[in-house]
């Protein structure tokens, strides 16, 4: 049924925040510290789990790919909701060094992502 | 008549928006493919029509107006990291593996450069004490990251301001020029979506910025960036302030 993969999907969301919010609290940040990242991985595993076995039901999987498909209409909508008056009203600070910051990130992608790249995975 | 309207519009607002978003992404589309060839993808066409629709609203962009309050539910933190997660059905596990220790190293180069490039800026542009300059360079994080930072250390409330700006500018520029520049900087493949993930890590930028640029790409970079602010949170109220503090 297709609220199994819904709910399955509930369960390793609510599971990476509890686990996002334990890792602030120990480290001294009132926040989710990469409690996303762990929901991903956990759905990831059990994904991996539950296909081993073959108990993956295909309704299952569409539970969960509907919400999967329903993220860019969710991106556009928050795009949508920005305070993007702030960022223009913020002054001329705030645009060059969001501006820069950015750029300057962009340029540093090719370098960081030649570590763990072995010769034969280049592509 | 119109009031019959308007009362079912207030009270089923996150299906209004579900239709508005509809009509958004058609249109997108459309224009993508009669105007452009297809050559600007449409997600970038709806995601930068989404900003400019911001405009007509306040802080909470257009779910400002009454009528479109249904957006702030659709495009709020909950049903965005819910999306996210279920991305996660169409990553390589293996492939995370893999770029596992480019993304931390990407995570801890990102956050700390960002923040001492924002000091910089900040010193160059008449700023000089102490906790401004950590409020701000904490902004060139992620707009969650100054005013948390600047909350911590106790800055004006125009500084903050600031800060929150600064952030708010660095995800609109990784939303609309990610896939502009993509191309260039070999953003083509799970490794460097790790990578630019942690480098630039406001999640939603970067969560924008890889949908417009390759949808397959975005459960990579969501995956480090998802870290990024907890890592700038801890990082620039305690360490870095004591570094700046030393500095000046």
């Amino acid at each position: 049924m297709i609220i199994y993969g819904v709910a399955l999907l509930a369960f390793c969301f609510l599971a990476g925040k509890i686990l996002g919010f334990s890792l602030g609290l120990c480290i001294g940040v009132e926040g989710d510290v990469g409690g996303v990242g762990f929901a991903m991985l956990l759905l990831m595993l059990i994904n991996l789990y539950l296909k081993k076995k073959g108990w993956l039901k295909l309704a299952t999987t569409q539970g969960i790919l509907f919400w999967s498909s329903m993220y860019i209409p969710i991106i556009v909508a928050m795009a949508a909701t920005q305070n993007v008056n702030a960022a223009i009203s913020g002054g001329p600070v705030a645009l060059v060094a969001g501006a820069i910051v950015t750029i300057t990130g962009f340029l540093l992608v090719p370098t960081i992502s030649k570590i763990g790249l072995s010769p034969k995975n280049h592509d | 008549m119109t009031e019959l309207i308007e009362e079912v519009v207030g009270k089923n607002g996150l299906l209004v928006a579900f239709l508005f978003v509809g009509i958004i992404m058609w249109l997108s589309f459309l224009i993508s493919s009669r105007l452009t060839k297809s050559k600007i993808p449409g997600v970038a066409i709806a995601v930068f029509a989404g900003l400019c629709l911001a405009l007509l609203g306040d802080k909470k962009g257009i779910a400002d107006i009454p009528l479109f309050a249904g957006m702030a539910l659709m495009g709020g933190a909950m049903l965005r990291d819910f999306s996210v997660v279920a991305t996660a059905m169409g990553a390589d596990l293996e492939k995370i593996k893999q770029a596992g220790l480019a993304g931390a190293v990407s995570l801890v180069v990102g956050v700390t450069f960002s923040f001492f490039l924002g000091v910089i800026i900040a010193y160059f542009m008449g700023y000089s004490d102490v906790i401004s300059l950590t409020t701000i360079g904490a902004g060139a994080c992620t707009y969650i990251v100054g005013p948390v930072t600047g909350g911590a250390l106790g800055a004006s409330s125009e500084v903050m301001a600031i800060s929150i700006a600064t952030g708010v500018v660095k995800t609109l520029v990784a939303t609309v020029a990610t896939p502009l520049v993509a191309r260039f900087i070999g953003l083509n493949n799970p490794h460097s979506a790790v990578v630019f993930g942690g480098l630039i890590g406001t999640t939603s930028g970067v969560a924008a910025g890889l949908a417009s640029t390759d949808p397959k790409l975005v459960p990579y970079g969501a995956m480090t960036a998802t870290f990024y602010t907890g890592l700038g949170c801890l990082l620039c109220p305690s360490v870095f302030y004591f570094l700046v503090r030393s500095l000046m």
